[in-house]
């Protein structure tokens, strides 16, 4: 059984502790600007969508890295950018079908989520138990649901 | 980058001039930041006696030690000037995430000082400081103005703090929204701004904000995030919000009605935070690293098309937040409406056109009032002035904001537009401003907090009732109230310069816990005592401030109404305010002369001297 983030974007209400978390971990201060787990904000539908990576299990960020960069964490089983190794040649950004592999202004070099080695600065931040950390089937599988739940509403308002 | 800031930004608006300067580190230490900070500075640089409409005025946005800190509800900016509707020093505080972004960019503290030439727009990009033309945004709403520099400058982060229409037309209780929904909103700051020439501020901030020791402060954050969690009022605050407070006021005959003319509202269940949450909210909305989100994301009802009153097309919304209590008290009880719908919609238009609902509805009250006693006649306004109207009540917000057809009499306040029409009675307010939501005659100790509060009429430099309704206490006595006030008003004023919400100290996490967060933030050994003494240091500086610009005792004092005439009916029947038992008491706690003047051994002792 892996462990796995599962979001629940229905009890996120925009305060932004998940990115101080991150960005802490990542830097040592407070910059949301350069956390890995990003809030996004969709006023209109007031509705706030915390999302990081997924950790694939076939991880395209990994199989498109030329120097084998990404690895596999042995603890968390998180992709992990190897930084040491990482040449910022931006394919894993590139490759990513979610858009959650970083390129970092200082370094040049590729950041992504790595789950805190398994104990996850955002899940613990999350005043709203939004983003959870637990055992799950597999990763991303809170995504089924909520792609369900988005699709009946979008059949209420429009119809098949 | 990072940055513990301590630098400020001084902009000369009328010859387009931008500098970075070290913010004084005595007085970072001796007032935080925020509202103390920025109140020092006022002191020091403006003549109290200036137009607060004139080039002469400044205009400082100030954050405090925690703004962009984890700390719960890090999230405050602090505007602080000589207020429009006031002529007094003001200071009126905003949530959201402008604050935070602001220091991100590596800035504690924004002095505006001058007119611009035209209309103009400040955009902070960290260190790329440039003052823009913003001719292309005048005359455009709050959501409009915010769509547009985001879209205009392509970045998606960008926060932004504007007026509206109501603050280009120098409507005296005119807001500066950030957020779209958050208002730095009382004393008419968004007149000063808008008498600047200055449409906005737009912030990217792409630095981290650094503490001194981390890990004592991610210490005191978790332990004040614990004692916040369980707390009932934390849970409260999340659950229904702040119009939970209209069924506690309406109890104690405190809900001022029509004009303060009754102490308790016959449609106060329609308005308050249960109806709010089981008919209308959608979702709860944080500001900036608030645990708490006591914002209300609210839709209108199925019946409220007739409510699209307005003739402008552009504030047909039918979607926005609130209404906290102040508003549904203003834009209901006060001016008699119980329609949900209708204070729904009359909130979210303050909120586009940039008003202080409070204010707003206050003086719409006001109007009312001479309305229905005749003084101001059919000839003179579009729609009937009969409170309980939500028509009357939607149209007149918008005509307010734009100055159109009486709104343009409305939009001076209340108590200019009593004087003008000669029943300065009419006018509820101390200062030139109007009261919020708790009739004084229902809590005796709001009324000391109101007639001294340096920003005129406020509820939140010292909350009575929670106090007054617990230990035994009769909210109807003016004994141990002024003693109380003092306390309350230093310690929420120290609360308000470290950039942190006040909702927290009804959270859970009171003062005493932000105590050694702002210790490790900022590497200074601070007490609750030195906090304290900050609050009332800086509660002098206003006082100094204000006397200098020409107030004396004489304006702290309170409206005819609340000291001779009780209300007939409800808990509070028969009930006037006794200021005059109250505010000797005061001045001596304050240790200020008879007169209301802070003494020399007094400012000695708190380092005022040489003011």
């Amino acid at each position: 059984m892996n462990q796995a983030l599962t979001i629940v974007p229905d009890k996120c209400t925009g305060c932004m502790q998940c990115e101080l978390a991150c960005s802490y971990v990542q830097t040592g201060t407070f910059a949301p600007s350069q956390s890995l787990m990003r809030v996004s904000v969709f006023d209109e539908e007031a509705s706030y969508a915390p999302f990081t990576c997924l950790q694939c299990d076939e991880a395209w960020c990994m199989n498109a890295c030329p120097v084998n960069a990404i690895a596999i964490d042995a603890a968390s089983g998180a992709k992990v950018v190897v930084d040491r190794l990482c040449i910022g040649c931006h394919l894993c950004t590139i490759a990513c079908p979610f858009g959650t592999v970083f390129t970092l202004p200082q370094s040049g070099k590729a950041a992504k989520c790595d789950l805190c080695h398994g104990q996850p600065a955002c899940a613990a931040a999350c005043p709203t138990q939004a983003i959870q950390f637990g055992a799950s089937s597999r990763p991303g599988a809170w995504l089924d649901s909520w792609a369900a739940k988005v699709h009946r509403s979008h059949v209420a308002a429009f119809g098949e | 980058m990072t940055t513990s800031t301590g630098r400020l930004l001084r902009v000369d608006l009328t010859h387009g001039r931008v500098a970075v300067e070290p913010i004084r580190a005595d007085w970072q230490r001796d007032y935080l930041g925020g509202r103390g900070l920025a109140a020092r500075y006022l002191l020091e640089e403006l003549d109290p006696r200036v137009d607060p409409l004139s080039p002469g005025n400044k205009l400082i946005f100030a954050t405090g030690p925690l703004t962009g800190t984890p700390v719960p509800c890090g999230a405050r900016y602090m505007v602080v000037t000589k207020g429009a509707l006031t002529d007094a020093i003001t200071t009126s505080n905003s949530g959201g995430h402008w604050g935070p972004e602001l220091r991100f960019a590596g800035y504690d503290m924004v002095i505006l000082e001058g007119r611009a030439p035209r209309p103009t727009c400040l955009v902070i990009r960290d260190e790329r400081v440039e003052l823009r033309d913003a001719s292309h945004l005048w005359g455009r709403t709050v959501g409009e103005t915010e769509d547009g520099l985001r879209r205009e400058l392509g970045i998606p982060g960008l926060r932004v703090a504007c007026i509206g229409p109501a603050g280009e037309r120098l409507v005296r209780f005119a807001c500066i929204m950030n957020d779209r929904h958050r208002a730095a909103g009382r004393s008419g700051v968004g007149a000063v701004m808008g008498s600047k020439n200055l449409k906005a501020i737009a912030v990217r901030g792409t630095g981290g904000v650094a503490v001194a020791d981390p890990a004592a402060f991610m210490k005191a954050v978790w332990k004040m995030r614990d004692r916040m969690q369980n707390n009932p009022g934390r849970i409260s605050f999340t659950e229904l919000g702040t119009a939970a407070t209209i069924d506690m006021t309406q109890a104690f005959g405190g809900l001022p009605t029509r004009n303060f003319l009754e102490g308790q509202f016959e449609h106060y269940e329609n308005l308050n935070g249960t109806t709010i949450k089981e008919t209308r909210m959608v979702a709860n909305k944080a500001c900036f690293a608030c645990t708490i989100a006591c914002g209300r994301v609210t839709r209108l009802g199925e019946h409220a098309g007739k409510y699209l009153v307005n003739t402008h097309p552009r504030n047909w919304q039918a979607a926005g937040e609130g209404p906290e209590y102040e508003n549904a008290w203003a834009l209901g009880a006060d001016v008699g409406v119980g329609d949900l719908d209708a204070v729904l919609k009359a909130n979210w238009l303050c909120n586009d056109l940039g008003m202080d609902p409070i204010s707003m509805g206050a003086s719409l009250a006001a109007a009312m009032e001479l309305y229905e006693r005749g003084v101001i006649t059919d000839a003179e306004v579009e729609v009937p002035l009969r409170f309980g109207s939500a028509e009357a009540l939607v149209r007149m917000v918008e005509a307010t904001g734009y100055r159109e057809g009486f709104g343009d009499a409305i939009a001076e306040g209340s108590k200019r537009l009593g004087a003008k029409l000669r029943h300065p009675e009419v006018f509820m307010g101390v200062k030139g401003q109007e009261f919020p939501a708790y009739d004084p005659r229902g809590f005796q100790g709001m009324g000391i907090a109101y007639a001294t509060c340096n920003r005129g009429a406020c509820h939140l430099r010292a909350w009575t009732p929670g106090f007054e309704t617990s230990g035994g206490r009769d909210p109807h006595v003016p004994e141990g109230k002024s003693e109380w006030v003092v306390h309350e008003q230093n310690r929420t004023t120290a609360h308000d310069s470290t950039g942190t919400c006040l909702f927290t100290g009804a959270s859970g996490g009171a003062l005493e816990a932000l105590v050694p967060c702002t210790s490790a933030a900022r590497g200074v050994a601070y007490t609750i005592d030195d906090f304290v003494k900050i609050g009332e240091r800086t509660w002098n500086v206003e006082r100094l401030f204000n006397l200098a610009a020409g107030l004396t005792k004489a304006d702290d004092t309170l409206p005819r109404r609340l000291l001779q005439e009780p209300h007939k009916a409800g808990p509070s029947a028969g009930v006037v305010v006794d200021l005059d038992a109250m505010l000797p008491v005061y001045y001596r706690e304050r240790g200020w002369s008879e007169e209301g003047v802070p003494g020399r051994d007094k400012l000695s002792e708190l380092g005022l001297a040489s003011t």
